[in-house]
């Protein structure tokens, strides 16, 4: 093979791929503004004849969209922010602090990584209810607050942070809290940035935890919303690629913007074995 | 030196959280699982009973619970080589010196992963609609009859398994990329010395060289593939003819439609076990492999 052919051949095929992956995404972004069931027709339509703002409007003048978003904002933002706070607090510990059965206690929580989150659905919906948070925001962000995932990508990163550092403050006095909050942070800021759009991500992405114990329409984040509109309103194509547009612009978006950081802290994450 | 009790604080709230939520639940888990924990007892815990393993024995006496468990092996058995074969082809691309744009190809295959399951399977709901649908007017227009996609019971579980390939083949396409980049250069350098083609460069370097990397790839897409719920939810509802009835979709149904919480726990606990088993099988067979 020649070598123009390879090179022709090797971004053919990347060419390809990524049309194949970005098709179905730019397909629903183009739909979101057709006309209701212009895209019901042979051949289907690529473009809009009259590209229009009225399927979101219907969403969120009828359809009750602005507070499934309203209340994904708030699910999502309350879990990163208080995971945030408790992942960087137990990562830190587990790195720098010493105290007796550490190893111990963090091998026992990386081995509880093979139990799936699934086992654990029922009861915590019993626990919940007789609690008194079934369908209430705090349902969903309670279980959320702290993660092994996180925990682990803290330490890991942690780890790199000079013990003399942390000795010379104490010698100076300062207490634990203090060397946390002026030391400690100021190191591990790469990694506040990659946890928090890890968190963000998964609490906005999140579907089966938040349908079990959301049962009612008010307390509705995006995905279950929109399941239950895509019951309701399974012939509306266009409708529906609005509302999926709605949900899936913000994370895109965030992707997009602090990409480097959310890479970085996948691979960190994957090298636990 | 910090004191003790400082590192305590220091882990306390991460640790209640996870004790409280995680922990907790999973032993309440089992307990639950040998009780006939149903609507009655959700109305009036005096209606409880202990059944032993009688949750269990029903399940395994029950088609619907086979015919789930098989419909997820069926994803996982096919599912899982796609959907690395796919990163795998993808990360090798990627890697190549002849690709061009590299970063913008990069993201562009990783878009799909960020996504949101729900609204990417309502847009495949249609692309796969049988009148109005993309996917059947490409392949009409070569001449092939539409396919009823998600309302024929053979190729729901081949659409959903396609889906499930479009969304996750990004996120181990990056780690495959991460350890396609750790490989010596030296080494393929003396392979193209000694004349080896490309094909055997693959085989005897690349392959063996990311053995690590896939077996642990292998196993995390094995244990995620094997939770499949929200696909069928949103795009079949289970059906048709429960053709794509997952363990978690009859976990679901059992526990939050029929509130037969004891039987569903048992449900989850199945499938915990299987997915322990598959584990610890690929690690012994990885470590076979490895001896010669």
């Amino acid at each position: 093979m020649t070598p123009r052919l390879a090179k022709a051949l090797v971004n053919g095929l990347l060419l390809g791929m990524a049309a194949v992956a970005l098709f179905p995404l730019l397909w629903m972004l183009s739909v979101s503004f057709m006309a209701p069931g212009e895209a019901s027709a042979l051949p289907p339509p690529l473009l809009p004849q009259h590209p229009s703002w009225a399927n979101y409007r219907e969403l969120f003048l009828r359809a009750g969209m602005g507070r499934y978003l309203l209340n994904s904002v708030l699910v999502a933002s309350a879990i990163t922010a208080l995971s945030l706070v408790f992942n960087l607090m137990a990562g830190y510990a587990f790195a720098k602090l010493r105290f007796a059965g550490r190893e111990r206690l963090f091998r026992a929580l990386l081995g509880a990584l093979v139990i799936p989150a699934q086992v654990a659905m029922l009861p915590l919906f019993l626990l919940l209810k007789y609690a008194g948070l079934v369908n209430s925001y705090a349902g969903v962000v309670a279980p959320a607050l702290a993660s092994v995932f996180g925990i682990f990508l803290v330490r890991q990163y942690a780890r790199g942070i000079p013990d003399e550092l942390l000795e010379a403050a104490r010698i100076d006095g300062a207490g634990e809290w203090r060397i946390f909050m002026r030391i400690v942070l100021p190191l591990l800021q790469p990694i506040i940035v990659t946890l928090a759009i890890f968190s963000f991500l998964a609490a906005w992405n999140d579907f089966m935890w938040p349908l079990i114990v959301l049962t009612g329409q008010e307390h509705y984040t995006l995905p279950i919303g929109l399941a239950s509109l895509a019951r309701e309103h399974a012939q509306d194509s266009e409708l529906m690629m609005a509302g999926s547009v709605v949900t899936v612009l913000p994370v895109l978006a965030l992707f997009l913007a602090l990409q480097r950081y959310y890479l970085q802290g996948l691979l960190l994450g994957s090298v636990k074995g | 030196m910090n004191s003790p009790r400082s590192a305590w604080l220091f882990l306390a709230p991460a640790l209640v959280v996870l004790g409280v939520f995680f922990l907790l639940p999973v032993l309440a888990a089992l307990i639950l699982s040998l009780t006939d924990y149903d609507l009655y007892a959700l109305a009036d815990l005096r209606n409880l009973r202990f059944v032993g393993l009688g949750n269990y024995w029903e399940l395994l006496h029950r088609p619907l619970f086979w015919s789930a468990l098989g419909h997820t092996l069926y994803f996982v058995a096919v599912g899982v080589p796609l959907s690395m074969g796919a990163s795998l082809g993808a990360a090798l691309l990627l890697n190549s010196p002849l690709a061009a744009a590299k970063p913008l190809f990069r993201t562009a295959l990783f878009a799909p992963v960020v996504t949101t399951v729900v609204a990417v399977a309502v847009i495949w709901r249609y692309l796969f609609n049988t009148r109005y649908g993309m996917a059947n007017y490409v392949l009409g227009l070569i001449g092939i009859q539409p396919v009823d996609w998600l309302g024929d019971p053979h190729w729901a579980m081949p659409t959903i398994i396609a889906f499930a390939v479009w969304k996750n083949f990004g996120y181990n396409m990056i780690i495959f990329l991460a350890g396609l980049q750790a490989i010596p250069p030296e080494l393929y350098e003396a392979a193209r010395i000694d004349g080896a083609s490309p094909w055997r460069q693959f085989r005897h370097i690349t392959l063996p060289m990311l053995r690590p990397t896939m077996l642990m790839v292998g196993i995390l897409t094995v244990s995620g593939y094997f939770q499949l719920f929200a696909e069928p939810y949103v795009m079949t509802e289970g059906g048709p003819l429960q053709s794509t009835v997952s363990v978690l979709y009859l976990m679901y149904d059992e526990g939050f439609k029929w509130w037969n919480l004891g039987s569903a726990s048992a449900v989850a606990f199945l499938l915990f076990l299987l997915m322990f088993a598959v584990t610890v099988l690929l690690l012994k067979l990885s470590r076979r492999g490895e001896a010669p």
